[in-house]
């Protein structure tokens, strides 16, 4: 079986960010970086089934600058067999559709049996290149997946739906798979595992070699949403916020007595 | 401006956020239709047309076939815009409509602005916003739960809609129920919930302190949960609990959108957090920038004063 996993490069949500000079995304220099935490869960789901199915092979994929090696080492180091990288300085500047159809001019000369993507990206949030990349490459799509079983070339799959409910589907490969939170516990590569994933192959591909078309969206701008009107701020010595805190709980709410 | 909007139709109900669609739709002025897969004589409040695909042939869950059934709809109207609700619905349909027709997708709509003719969607778990112009004529919206107004009246007129032909790889085995057990936030009237500033585990106890001081309940933001620190029956937010209680004290929560859709209706809203930027601010009447372990400690003693 041939798996893709794709992840992506985000900045720590914690981070203090900033926009940059352009207005259209935050200010990429002084953050510290780490794999999308759904793609992890992703990555974990696509190790396992690699190890589940004899002689399987796992590639991971990201797109962007320099610095995303250090996701796809990640992912090496947790079981993936080879690395692509595609070179792309101004990924951030691309929209879904651009970025999923230069997975899908990569992946459609590979005949990967089932891609594994995470739900959404923290940074941009949008939730549409696993669901694009399905549409472009033809293959079957589920989203939102947090139990995942693979059978005599069937997955069965239990989605998340709203309100702690699920549905539980199955569908054939080939398939795009989508991860949510939860789906499983993602490994901590150990120290042998990353010293390995030094030495497996990393190819770099450059983006111009994949993309093909415009964006069909674009970034006007980008703003810091207004805060609530009217909302109080308390800060300082911890003793008197709590008093200060209390007198207007007591004031404002019926509850607090 | 013609819309389709895309209801959901679960477990033999009409979801309330398809109402927001049409909201949406009411605020932008735009002339609309809408579609379910649903059972015949499903209650469905809407003044204008409905086409209407029988769940007990389509499922309440088959994206492949709504998909299908979505298209031939849109081949029927020629909408401008197709919305759906940003929910695990439109995340399996919306942008495989999208892909299909090759048109702009936009996820997670809060806002549009009408001179610029452009949505607004939160990003960086809703640190930002962005403004975004789609390049194409049609264009394929989600809308984020909660930020249209519902709008829910009328008598509409049903249209059946069929697909003789239509075929699909998916295979729906059912429903799993979440496990009935823990408690009911729902009517809780205080809630004191810990997120992922906790920490720790065994600080969950300090957030819980204060929940107990009030009388109240705890919860928790989706990463305590998923960490297993507090039991999955407390969560809050669109894929746990909906609360609206009369106070709610968000103690290390951040704010992501999942969680603010779940809470944001509560009467009145106290955040504690050492990052005065956090999305929870937006909806805060209170907010003490503040490290958690410190004063909520300080709080819940003078509060058992």
């Amino acid at each position: 079986m041939k798996i893709l996993v794709c992840v992506k490069q985000v900045p720590d949500m914690e981070s203090k960010f900033k926009i940059d000079a352009s207005s259209k995304w935050y200010d990429q220099a002084d953050l510290v970086y780490k794999i999308n935490e759904y793609d992890e869960y992703a990555a974990e789901e696509a190790v396992r089934l690699k190890e589940k199915v004899a002689g399987s092979e796992l590639v991971v994929l990201s797109i962007g600058p320099e610095r995303v090696k250090d996701v796809i080492r990640k992912v090496l180091a947790m079981g993936a067999d080879r690395g692509v990288h595609i070179l792309d300085n101004e990924e951030h500047l691309k929209d879904p559709y651009q970025k999923a159809s230069i997975i899908a001019n990569y992946a459609k000369n590979e005949n990967f049996d089932i891609v594994f993507t995470g739900l959404q990206s923290e940074d941009r949030g949008s939730a549409q290149v696993a669901p694009l990349l399905a549409g472009l490459l033809g293959y079957n799509f589920v989203s939102t997946v947090v139990g995942f079983e693979y059978n005599d070339d069937k997955i069965t799959v239990e989605r998340e739906l709203e309100g702690g409910l699920k549905a539980k589907v199955s569908l054939p490969l080939s398939a795009v798979v989508s991860c949510q939170l939860g789906l499983n516990t993602p490994r901590y590569p150990t120290l042998p595992n990353i010293m390995k994933a030094k030495r497996k192959k990393l190819d770099t591909v450059n983006v111009a070699d994949l993309l093909d078309g415009d964006a069909l969206v674009e970034t006007q701008k980008i703003f810091i949403p207004e805060k609530k009107a009217g909302g109080i701020v308390l800060e300082g010595e911890v003793d008197k916020i709590a008093d200060e805190l209390i007198q207007i709980l007591k004031e404002k709410t019926q509850v607090v007595k | 401006m013609k819309a389709l909007l895309v209801g959901e139709y679960k477990q033999g109900k009409v979801e309330e956020s398809s109402y927001e669609l049409v909201g949406f739709a009411k605020q932008l002025g735009l002339d609309a239709v809408m579609f379910f897969v649903a059972d015949d004589g499903a209650e469905i409040k809407f003044d204008g047309k409905v086409y209407v695909a029988d769940a007990g042939k389509y499922t309440e869950y088959n994206p492949d076939l709504h998909k299908a059934l979505i298209e031939e709809v849109i081949n029927k109207e020629n909408p401008d815009l197709i919305v759906f609700s940003h929910s695990s619905y439109g995340w399996d349909i919306a942008f495989r409509v999208a892909a299909d027709l090759k048109v702009a997708a936009i996820s997670e709509v809060v806002d549009f602005n009408k001179d610029e003719k452009t949505f607004i969607v939160p990003c960086c778990n809703s640190k930002f916003r962005r403004e975004v112009k789609p390049k194409t004529d049609k264009v394929v919206v989600t809308l984020q739960g909660g930020a249209f107004q519902p709008v829910m009246e009328g008598s509409p007129q049903i249209e059946k809609i069929d697909l003789p032909e239509a075929k699909s790889n998916v295979e729906f085995l059912g429903f799993v129920e979440k496990e009935k057990v823990g408690v009911d936030l729902t009517s809780a009237e205080i809630i004191v919930s810990a997120g992922r500033g906790v920490g720790k585990k065994e600080n969950v106890e300090i957030v819980k302190a204060l929940a107990d001081a009030l009388g109240g309940e705890l919860g928790a933001s989706r990463p305590v949960v998923d960490a297993g620190w507090v039991d999955p029956s407390r969560q809050v937010g669109t894929t746990g609990q909906i609360v609206a209680p009369k106070l709610y004290i968000a103690c290390g929560i951040s704010g992501a959108i999942q969680h603010l859709a779940g809470m944001k209706k509560s009467n009145f809203i106290v955040a504690i957090n050492k990052d005065k930027d956090a999305p929870i601010s937006e909806v805060a009447d209170v907010f003490v920038a503040a490290d958690l372990l410190e004063f909520v400690p300080v709080l819940t003693e003078k509060l058992k004063k």
